[in-house]
């Protein structure tokens, strides 16, 4: 068997290389979320004296997220399937509805935060909501790069149309969104809905 | 305007003290200083195009060698200042240079050792062994580079970065965490720790910290995916599974170590409350996290180690490594259980006695497996043909102190045990025991060993045996005292103490042996120069020095820059010693293969990444931003730059192929024996005297 | 290459002369220090059973790593290859109860010390307490920077730096810290140590068994007082140390709110002082500082360590 790293097999070797690497990225992320849900469930009644998550959340408000971002998630597939077909504008159509509800969950989430502030329970109040600012907005940023990645890459879609590199960069893109829906579900079971048992 | 330009910086910052001068001297200047006089003599365009910007593993080892060498000459500097201070501080001795108890304050000496941890830990021992696993591993599976080049030159200049940050300090801010290597909470918090000192220390941590991850999913994608055809993993040579194992433990854990300095940073910066003694901090936490980390970065140093060890036993006693299976899963089982002990440094923090004995267990089970690799090389050595080259000695010494250092080990897992010896010198030198006996031995084992592969001609034997006996001598009399003051119930870190203690002739002997360390590194850096002096009658013609048996020594020294004209097809584990018994590589077609371009973009998004951090440190928030968006606008270019690579052609490997065998044989071949010390030290009398002759000659005529 | 190996060379030969006297050296010294190497020094019975255990360990480690060295560089230089005396391998196979032996052999010792080691963690666990004769005596230890405060809820005393207690009594050490980074209570002729730390209550328990004064520090670093931070503990005779509080309740000195106030305030190399407690519930109020309202599960904590 000859080697297939030289020019003929190299681009199918490339693609499953950094789709590899890719997923070893994200179990390092995956991680880092472990650290921070781990601290969390140590200090989310640490709240000396303050108000605890039953007092401060609003399940509703959650559920939005969490359906918006579920939602977001198909919608993304769906670009992929259109993306594996060749078809340029259904790209663009689905993942520009994806980066909407994208946007959706961000104003929702930014309109909590800003509350809690507003009644001046932040950060600085106390280690539950340290933890929980840190973890809910390590999301949130990670959601806000997913955004910028999929923005650019929509772009260079648009005018430069679909080629091989670009399809490479929406698979890792899906994947990263599809963890990032992954890793909300977890929040939204161990913040959110664990705060009114 | 002033606050928003310069965040807290101030005049103040800038150095004043006799330490923050000198060190600004001799770790910015110093540094700088040479770089520029290689730039005088080689060229800028040499430097940037043939190094900075390289992307082939084996420069990029280069450089990694080069930069850790650096900071074991500094980090061992640090080491002379503890011994030092211990030494002359006993009792109300007068102190020297303003100093209360010896020559340091408390908190200066308390910045030293914290500082040496971090730098013999994080930048020398990491730094070396990625150099070497650039190097070797893709020469060891029939690579040609690692799975992604941009990433390990990133890697690479995040690491410089992370060391920068941490020699910085001496010019701009003068203070360094004072609290120890791993920055315990609360200690670390700004209640106790106002200054930048634990700030520098979070973001050199946490830069290299990101470079060794990235090169960690590097080496990983590298070794599973581009194996050369017919190696399966069951193939593989000893140092690439070594290399393997650590850097599937780094992809776990080193992840654990961003988030809790992201955490300790939100403290610091942000006024959060994860580990602060107020308002529901729970600095335990902290110290759980850490520890998760830090438990398996010392497998992580010593597992390339143990691979190393494990060529270099094959190799000098000219037979297969004993027992392959066990070894490797040996290896495993320590990658394994690695995630299993962390509790285990501190037994003394009051979990109850069923979590204690638990990881105390625990600790006993990973010992299992060092044994049996132990076991294992004993069998490879039986009934060989054993050659005393200098590696070979390496691995006597580190069998006889790393056991040491293990049982020691063994000793502080015992919870009780423990109680009366943790944050004892015993602790302190169990873990150097293992960490010098083990990794840097390892190291030393390594870049002896694989040295002519680098450069092209191997080491002066004689001067290495000196270095080597140097270094056991010193180690000996550094460390068995430390054993010995432990148990008479020294405590680590003591910037004085009393003399009724009865402690100071020991830590008097301590810094002779540490005196005898330095005239081994001595010994070694006159090594290199005196092989570079000998170099045409060291040369190595043949790429294959020392008989070897892997795939690594099937190139000719140093490798051609596609590591192989054409990649073997491997059938069995010891390719090349299959290879050379069957009589020969076979000769297979040439053909196209496609070449990565050099790339500054690691530079810069390093570059970036390294302003944000300084200005997370001194709270500039303008850069902090500048710096970030940096970082986020380099990765997009790069990562849509889809014109990476260009195609080296069949013919243009075929020519250089043809040219290099037509100077294989040497012009002229020079016999005799490795320069002795000596013979080195009558060289370069003569030579400085002829320096400053000639100097007078020119000036005078 | 050869050639170089067989001459003794003079950096050699100064070598092995150098290790020689180290060696010596190191033996000297430590005949002249018989009586400081504290923890073999066990002046109490914690001190005493984790002295024993310690040298059981060791002796197994020895048992096995002995022959294993022996063995090691016996083959290391039986099978160097100037040796021609000696049997080669002539293939790469290795005999088949290679693999058991090198596997089965260190199970066999990390059974043996598993087996040793749970019990010991349990019986000397510090939480513990120590079943004697006499009553126990509790001491609530407060670390700050850089010193030691210690409170004698009973004899309503209170001192820095300095603990007097009975011989052969169980003392019951309940340590915290305030406004400090976390300490380590030790007191090696004694025993073990222990983590004090704010906000948390650790016990140990510990036991003097012959009269005299033991050093106690601090083996967790935690500030530039760190190395100061030096305690004495004297054991006494029972009449001895009610004599001693005594004394002390009769000073001058009250410890009250305002005087506990301006101990916090960092300080280095305390010399011993001595106070009468007129605040009898100072160290539960330290605690209680680092509770907030509704922490429940802190509450049940405390007990728990």
């Amino acid at each position: 068997m000859e080697a297939d790293h030289e020019l003929g097999g190299h681009e199918a070797a490339s693609d499953d290389r950094v789709g590899f690497g890719f997923w070893v990225y994200l179990m390092t992320d995956l991680l880092m979320f472990t650290v921070l849900f781990a601290t969390f469930a140590v200090l989310r009644n640490n709240t000396f004296g303050g108000p605890t998550g039953r007092e401060l959340f609003s399940l509703p408000a959650a559920l939005s997220e969490t359906l918006i971002l579920l939602t977001s998630s198909f919608t993304a597939g769906l670009g992929m399937l259109a993306a594996r077909r060749g078809s340029k504008n259904q790209v663009l159509t689905w993942f520009g509805v994806t980066y909407l509800l994208g946007i959706a969950f961000l104003a929702l989430e930014l309109r909590e935060f800003t509350a809690f502030i507003h009644e001046g329970h932040t950060w600085h109040s106390n280690a539950s909501l340290s933890s929980f600012f840190t973890l809910v907005g390590a999301h949130g940023l990670h959601i806000t790069l997913g955004l910028l990645w999929m923005g650019i890459t929509l772009v260079f879609i648009w005018v430069r149309g679909l080629d091989s590199h670009l399809i490479r960069k929406l698979t890792l893109l899906s994947l990263f969104w599809h963890f990032l829906d992954i890793v909300w579900i977890f929040i939204f079971t161990v913040v959110y809905l664990m705060a009114f048992v | 305007m002033r606050e928003f330009l310069l965040g807290r910086l101030n005049a103040h910052a800038l150095p004043h003290e006799w330490f923050t001068i000198g060190g600004t001297i001799g770790f910015i200047l110093l540094p700088l200083l040479a770089l520029a006089v290689l730039v005088r003599i080689k060229g800028w365009k040499w430097l940037w195009g043939e190094w900075l910007t390289s992307v082939d593993p084996k420069r990029i080892g280069i450089m990694y060698f080069i930069v850790a060498g650096f900071m074991l000459i500094r980090g061992g500097m640090d080491a002379i200042m503890i011994w030092l201070q211990q030494a002359l501080t006993a009792g109300n001795a007068h102190g020297y240079l303003g100093a209360t108890h010896g020559y340091l304050s408390a908190d200066h000496f308390q910045q030293i050792f914290t500082a040496h941890g971090n730098i013999m830990v994080f930048f020398v021992a990491m730094g070396f062994i990625f150099g070497l696993i650039n190097f070797i591993v893709p020469l060891q599976i029939g690579a040609r580079d690692l799975a992604s080049p941009f990433l390990n030159t990133l890697g690479f200049w995040l690491y410089v970065g992370g060391v920068v940050m941490v020699n910085m300090f001496f010019g701009i801010g003068g203070e360094y965490a004072a609290t120890g290597w791993l920055a315990v909470a609360p200690l670390s918090e700004t209640q106790f720790s106002p200054g930048v000192g634990v700030d520098y220390w979070i973001w050199s941590l946490q830069i290299s910290g990101i470079g060794t991850t990235i090169g960690g999913i590097n080496f990983i994608m590298t070794i599973l995916k581009m194996r050369a055809p017919g190696m399966s993993l069951w193939k593989m040579p000893m140092f690439t599974w070594g290399s393997l194992c650590s850097m599937l433990m780094v992809v776990t854990v080193f992840p654990l170590l961003t988030a809790t300095l992201f955490l300790i940073f939100f403290d610091r910066y942000l006024g959060m409350h994860f580990f602060t003694t107020n308002l529901g901090g729970n600095a335990m936490m902290y110290t759980n996290l850490i520890w998760m980390w830090g438990h398996p970065e010392v497998y992580i140093l010593i597992l390339p180690a143990f691979g190393v060890f494990s060529e270099v036993v094959a190799t000098f006693s000219r037979k297969s490594i004993a027992s392959y299976t066990s070894q490797v899963l040996g290896m495993i089982g320590v990658t394994v259980f690695a995630l299993s002990v962390w509790l285990h440094h501190f037994f003394t923090m009051g979990a109850g006695a069923d979590v204690n004995a638990f990881f105390g267990v625990m600790t006993m089970v990973i010992a299992i497996p060092t044994s049996v690799l132990v076991f294992g090389w004993i069998a490879t050595m039986y009934k060989g043909r054993i050659r005393y080259t200098v590696p070979m000695l390496w691995f006597l010494g580190f069998i006889g102190i790393f056991t040491i250092g293990g049982m020691s080990g063994v000793l502080l897992a015992v919870p009780p045990a423990d109680f009366q010896l943790h944050n004892s010198l015993f602790l302190v030198a169990h873990f150097h025991s293992t960490v010098i006996g083990g990794v840097l031995f390892g190291v030393f084992a390594g870049l002896n060993y694989w040295f002519p592969k680098f450069a092209g001609f191997r080491l002066n034997e004689r001067i290495g045996r000196s270095a080597f006996w140097c270094w056991i001598v010193g180690f000996c009399l550094s460390f068995i005292p430390m054993y010995i003051l432990g148990i008479m119930g020294a405590t680590r870190r003591l910037d004085h103490y009393d003399a009724s203690t009865g402690w100071q002739p020991f830590y008097i002997l301590m810094l002779i042996g540490g005196l005898v360390i330095a005239t081994g590194v001595a010994l070694q850096v006159i090594q290199i120069i005196a092989s570079v002096i000998q170099r045409r009658q060291l040369a190595d013609f043949t790429g294959d020095p020392w008989d070897g048996r892997t795939l690594e020594w099937a190139t000719i020294s140093p490798p051609p820059s596609y590591n192989f004209a054409v990649i073997p097809n491997v059938t069995t584990r010891d390719a090349f010693q299959e290879f050379k018994e069957r009589g020969g590589l076979p000769q297979a077609k040439y053909k196209d293969i496609r070449v990565p371009y050099n790339t500054a973009s690691g530079i810069y998004i390093a570059a970036f990444a390294f302003a944000a951090s300084f200005a997370f440190v001194w709270h500039i928030i303008w850069l902090a931003v500048a710096g970030i968006l940096g970082v986020i606008i380099c990765v997009i270019v790069r990562t849509f730059n889809d014109n990476i690579e260009y195609t080296l052609t069949a013919a243009e490997i075929e020519n250089a192929e043809r040219s290099r065998k037509k100077h294989i044989l040497p012009k002229k071949t020079e016999e005799g024996e490795d320069m002795s010390l000596w013979e080195f030290i009558k060289i370069a009398v003569t030579w400085g005297l002829g320096f400053v002759g000639l100097k007078r000659r020119v000036h005078g005529s | 290459m050869s050639k170089n190996r067989k001459r003794r060379s003079p950096s050699s030969i100064v070598g092995r002369i150098l290790a020689a006297l180290s060696a010596l050296a190191l033996v000297v010294t430590l005949l002249l220090q018989g009586n400081n190497i504290a923890l073999f020094n066990s002046k109490g019975m914690i001190a005493h059973e984790q002295r024993n255990l310690m040298i059981l360990t060791v002796g197994i480690l020895l048992a096995i790593a002995i022959p294993t060295l022996t063995l090691f560089f016996f083959t290391a230089w039986r099978y160097r290859e100037s040796n021609s005396n000696a049997s080669r391998a002539s293939s790469n196979h290795h005999s088949r109860l290679l693999v058991p032996v090198i596997w089965f052999t260190p199970c066999v010792v990390a059974v043996a010390l598993a087996m040793i080691m749970w019990p010991a963690a349990h019986r000397l666990d510090p939480k513990k307490s120590i079943s004697a004769d006499g009553k126990s005596l509790t001491i609530q230890v407060v670390s700050m920077r850089w010193k030691w405060l210690f409170i004698y809820p009973e004899q309503h005393i209170a001192t820095v730096n300095f603990a007097q207690i009975p011989i052969h009594t169980p003392i019951h050490f309940e340590l915290t810290a305030d406004e400090a980074p976390m300490s380590s209570f030790w007191i090696p002729n004694l025993g073990g140590q222990l983590y004090s730390m704010t906000g948390h209550m650790n016990q140990l328990n510990l036991m003097g068994d012959m009269p005299g004064d033991y050093t106690g520090s601090s083996a967790e670093i935690n500030g530039a007082g760190f190395s100061g931070m030096k305690f004495t503990t004297r054991v006494s005779s029972k009449d001895a140390f009610d004599a001693w509080v005594r004394g002390v309740s009769l000073s001058g000195n009250a410890l009250d709110t305002a005087g506990y106030d301006r101990l916090l305030k960092p300080t280095q190399n305390n010399s011993h002082t001595f106070y009468w407690l007129s605040e009898s519930d100072l160290y539960d109020k330290v605690l209680m500082k680092y509770m907030g309202h509704n922490d429940d599960m802190h509450m049940m904590n405390m007990g728990m360590h």
